[in-house]
C-alpha cells in the first residue's frame, strides 16, 4: 500500500467512524459504519487480503448492517440530545486517552523493530489457501464456529418469538 | 504495454455498463409491450415525432419517448425528507446493479494484434462472493429511500424490502454453493469454461443437468432479490401506493425503474453462467464447429468469438423474458406467503441441494 | 504492491504458469515495473486501527442510546480486524486472515443475538436508552 492510498482511506475511515459516534441520528450513525466498513474492505484489498475484503461486505456491510438499519427504522428511532451523556466527561476524556497513548506507545514501537515486510507467498489471501487454512489447521475453530452460529440462530429465534 | 492494457480494461468496463444499460432500457419497452400481449392489449404504440409525423417507428420512439417524459418532470423533493439521503438513495441503488456484471463473462479469449484478451471486465477468483456482495449493497439504495422521504408508505416499503432481501440472500447464497461445489471455482470464467463439450454425447454440459435444484431455488431468489412480481411487496401499488420510491419524481424516479431491470439483466447473466453454459454455444469450440460423430466446420477465430457473444446475449435476452412472463402471470405473495417460502422451502430446500451435491463430490472424487 | 502482487489475484493459485491468460501475466509485470518502493511501514496501519478502536470506545463511553453503543462496539472489532489482516500482510501468513475470519461470524452471531434483545427489551420498555434500563442494577 503506498502512501496516498493510505492517507486517503485512513482520513476517510477516520471521519466516518467519528460520525459514527457524534451524529445525532441513528440511521447517519448506521450509514457512517457502513462507509466505515466498505473503506475498510478496501484496505484489506490493498493488503492482499481478496477473500476476507469480500467477505467484509457481505457480512458487515451487507448483513449486520441491514439487520442494525432494519432495526432502527422498525423502532422509528429519533434523534435527542439526551443520547449524550454530560456528566463524568473528564473520566471519559482519561479512560480514552490512557488507552490511546498505550495502544500508540506499543503500536509505535513495533515499527522500529521490524520494519522490513516479509515476502508474500504465492496465492496469498486466495480463497484456495484461506480455505486450505481454515479446513486443516483451523478445523476446530471452525466447527465450534458453527456451534456458535446455531446457538445464536436459536436464540435470536427464542427471544423474538416471545 | 502497461498503457494498452489499462486501455483495455477501461474499454471492457465502458462496453460491460453500456451494454447492461442499453439492454435496461430495450426491456422497459419489452416489458410495455409485452404486459399488452399477456393482457390482449396493444400497448405503446403512440409516440410519433412531433405528434404530427405520420412515421411510427414504434420501439425507437418509445424507446426514446419514455425517457424524454420521465427527464424532463419535475423533480420533487418533499418537505421534511432528509434532502441529502434523498439525493443520494437512486445512486446508492444504481451503483452496485450497474458494477456486478462486471465479473460476468461474456464470451472466450479474443485475439487482436497478437494480444489476448478475455472477454470478462474483472476476473475476480473471488468472482461469485463479489457478486453476492454487491447484491447484498443494493439493499441500501432502498431502504434509504423509504426513510429518507419521510413518507409512511415509503418507509413500510423500505422495511419491507430489506427484511425481504436479507431472507432471500442467504437462499441464493446456499443455491450458489451448489453450483460452487460442482465446479471447485469462484471464477465465473472457468466456471463457463467448465460447461464446454457435450453430455452422454446429446445434451450440452451445462450445470442445469449437474444443478437443476440450485437453478430452480436461484431463479426464485433471484427474482425475490429484483423485487419484482410476484416478489413486490416493498412496491406493492394496491396497498403501499409505490413503496419505497412513492415520494421519487422524474430523473431519480427513472433511475428507480432502471435498477428494477439492471437487477433482471444480473438474474439473467448468472443464470446464464452458472447453468446455462455462459457463452458455450453447442458444438462449437475454438477452433470451429465439432460434430461428436467426427468431422466439423472450421471458422475463422472472430467469428466463433462473435457466436459465442451472440450465444450469451440471447440466453440473458430469453431468462429477462422469462422474469418479465412470470411477472406478468403470477399474483402477488401476501407477505407471510413471502417469508414461509424463503425460510421453510427454499432455505431446506437449498440445504438438501448443497448436502447432496457435497455428497457426490466426494463419492466421484474417491472413485477417481 | 511493490513485491509485484496483483490487486486481485487473476487466476486461481493451483493453475500451472502455463495455462494463465497472457494478460493475467502482463499485469503482474506491470505492477512490478510500476511499484514506486514507497510502502507504508506497519505501524501507520497499527496506529490507525489504534485511532479507530479509541473512537469506538468514546463511543462505548458517550452514548446511551443502547444501538448505537451497539455499533461502536462493531466499529472496535473492525478496527481490531485491521490490524489482524496489517499483520498477516506483515508477516506473509495467513493465520491473522482467518483470525479476522472467525471475529466476523463471531460478529454476526453477537449483531442477531443483540439486536433480538433490543427489539425485546423495547417491546417491554419502550425505550432503548441504556440509563433506562437499570433494573438489574443493585
Amino acid at each position: 500500500m503506498d502512501a496516498i492510498t493510505f492517507t486517503v482511506l485512513s482520513v476517510l475511515m477516520v471521519a466516518s467512524a467519528i460520525r459514527v459516534v457524534l451524529n445525532r441520528s441513528p440511521v447517519y450513525s448506521a450509514l457512517s459504519l457502513v462507509m466505515l466498513m466498505s473503506l475498510l474492505a478496501v484496505y484489506f484489498l490493498y493488503l492482499d487480503a481478496h477473500m476476507v475484503g469480500v467477505l467484509q461486505i457481505i457480512v458487515y456491510a451487507g448483513a449486520v448492517m441491514v439487520l442494525f438499519l432494519f432495526v432502527i427504522m422498525l423502532l422509528n428511532l429519533q434523534d435527542s440530545i439526551q443520547d449524550y451523556r454530560q456528566e463524568k466527561l473528564w473520566t471519559m476524556g482519561i479512560l480514552c486517552a490512557t488507552l490511546f497513548g498505550e495502544l500508540w506507545f506499543f503500536f509505535g514501537r513495533a515499527g522500529g523493530e521490524s520494519s522490513a515486510q516479509h515476502a508474500v507467498p504465492e496465492g496469498f489471501g486466495t480463497v484456495i489457501s484461506l480455505s486450505q487454512k481454515l479446513f486443516t489447521d483451523y478445523l476446530l475453530p471452525f466447527e465450534i464456529t458453527s456451534l456458535l452460529l446455531l446457538v445464536a440462530v436459536v436464540g435470536a429465534v427464542v427471544l423474538a418469538k416471545r | 504495454m502497461d498503457r494498452i492494457d489499462l486501455l483495455i480494461d477501461v474499454v471492457l468496463v465502458l462496453m460491460v455498463i453500456g451494454m447492461v444499460m442499453n439492454l435496461g432500457g430495450l426491456l422497459l419497452w419489452v416489458e410495455r409491450k409485452a404486459s399488452a400481449i399477456l393482457q390482449d392489449r396493444i400497448g405503446a404504440n403512440r409516440a410519433s415525432i412531433l405528434g404530427k409525423l405520420p412515421i411510427n417507428l414504434g420501439i425507437v420512439n418509445t424507446l426514446v419517448a419514455d425517457p424524454i417524459k420521465l427527464f424532463t418532470k419535475e423533480d420533487f423533493i418533499p418537505p421534511g425528507a432528509d434532502k441529502l439521503l434523498h439525493t443520494l438513495a437512486p445512486i446508492v441503488a444504481v451503483v452496485p446493479a450497474l458494477i456486478t456484471m462486471l465479473v460476468v463473462p461474456f464470451g472466450d479469449i479474443i485475439v487482436i494484434g497478437g494480444r489476448e484478451i478475455e472477454l470478462q471486465a474483472a476476473r475476480l477468483d473471488v468472482g461469485i462472493l463479489y457478486i453476492l456482495a454487491m447484491v447484498s449493497l443494493g439493499v441500501y439504495g432502498i431502504v434509504l429511500a423509504g426513510w429518507s422521504s419521510n413518507n409512511r408508505w415509503a418507509l413500510l416499503g423500505g422495511i419491507r424490502a430489506s427484511a425481504q432481501m436479507i431472507s432471500y440472500e442467504i437462499a441464493m447464497g446456499l443455491a450458489l454453493i451448489g453450483a460452487v461445489l460442482t465446479y471447485g471455482t469462484m471464477d465465473l470464467q472457468e466456471i463457463a469454461r467448465a460447461q464446454s463439450g457435450m453430455l452422454f454425447g446429446v445434451l450440452p454440459n451445462w450445470g442445469i443437468f449437474y444443478q437443476p435444484l440450485a437453478f430452480l431455488i436461484f431463479l426464485t431468489a433471484g427474482i425475490a432479490e429484483s423485487k419484482r412480481a410476484p416478489f413486490d411487496l416493498p412496491e406493492a401499488e394496491p396497498e403501499l401506493i409505490s413503496g419505497y420510491f412513492t415520494e421519487y419524481s422524474g430523473a431519480k424516479q427513472a433511475v428507480f425503474m432502471l435498477v428494477d431491470f439492471l437487477e433482471s439483466i444480473i438474474v439473467a447473466g448468472l443464470i446464464t453462467t452458472l447453468f446455462f453454459g455462459g457463452w458455450q454455444v453447442p458444438l462449437l469450440d475454438r477452433t470451429g464447429i465439432q460434430f461428436p460423430w467426427g468431422g466439423g466446420i472450421p471458422l475463422p477465430s472472430l467469428v466463433v468469438t462473435l457466436m459465442q457473444v451472440g450465444a450469451f446475449t440471447g440466453k440473458v435476452f430469453f431468462f429477462c423474458w422469462l422474469q418479465i412472463m412470470i411477472r406478468w402471470t403470477l399474483p402477488r405473495f401476501r407477505y407471510d406467503q413471502l417469508m414461509i417460502l424463503g425460510w421453510k422451502i427454499l432455505l431446506p430446500a437449498a440445504l438438501l441441494n448443497v448436502l447432496i451435491t457435497a455428497l457426490a463430490v466426494l463419492i466421484s472424487e474417491s472413485l477417481k | 504492491m511493490a513485491d509485484g502482487k496483483g490487486r486481485m489475484a487473476y487466476g486461481s493459485d493451483d493453475t500451472p504458469e502455463s495455462e494463465r491468460s497472457e494478460r493475467a501475466i502482463s499485469h503482474q509485470a506491470n505492477d512490478e515495473s510500476l511499484g514506486n518502493g514507497i510502502m507504508v511501514p506497519i505501524h501507520y496501519h497499527l496506529m490507525l486501527s489504534a485511532v479507530l478502536f479509541t473512537i469506538g470506545a468514546l463511543g462505548v463511553l458517550l452514548r446511551r442510546n443502547t444501538i448505537v453503543i451497539f455499533m461502536s462496539v462493531e466499529l472496535m472489532l473492525n478496527a481490531v480486524n485491521l490490524s489482524f489482516v496489517a499483520l498477516a500482510r506483515q508477516w506473509g501468513s495467513m493465520d491473522g486472515q482467518l483470525i479476522v475470519f472467525f471475529v466476523m461470524a463471531v460478529a454476526a452471531a453477537e449483531a442477531a443475538v443483540g439486536l433480538a434483545i433490543i427489539l425485546m427489551v423495547f417491546r417491554n420498555r419502550e425505550t432503548v436508552n441504556a440509563d433506562e434500563l437499570n433494573l438489574m442494577r443493585w
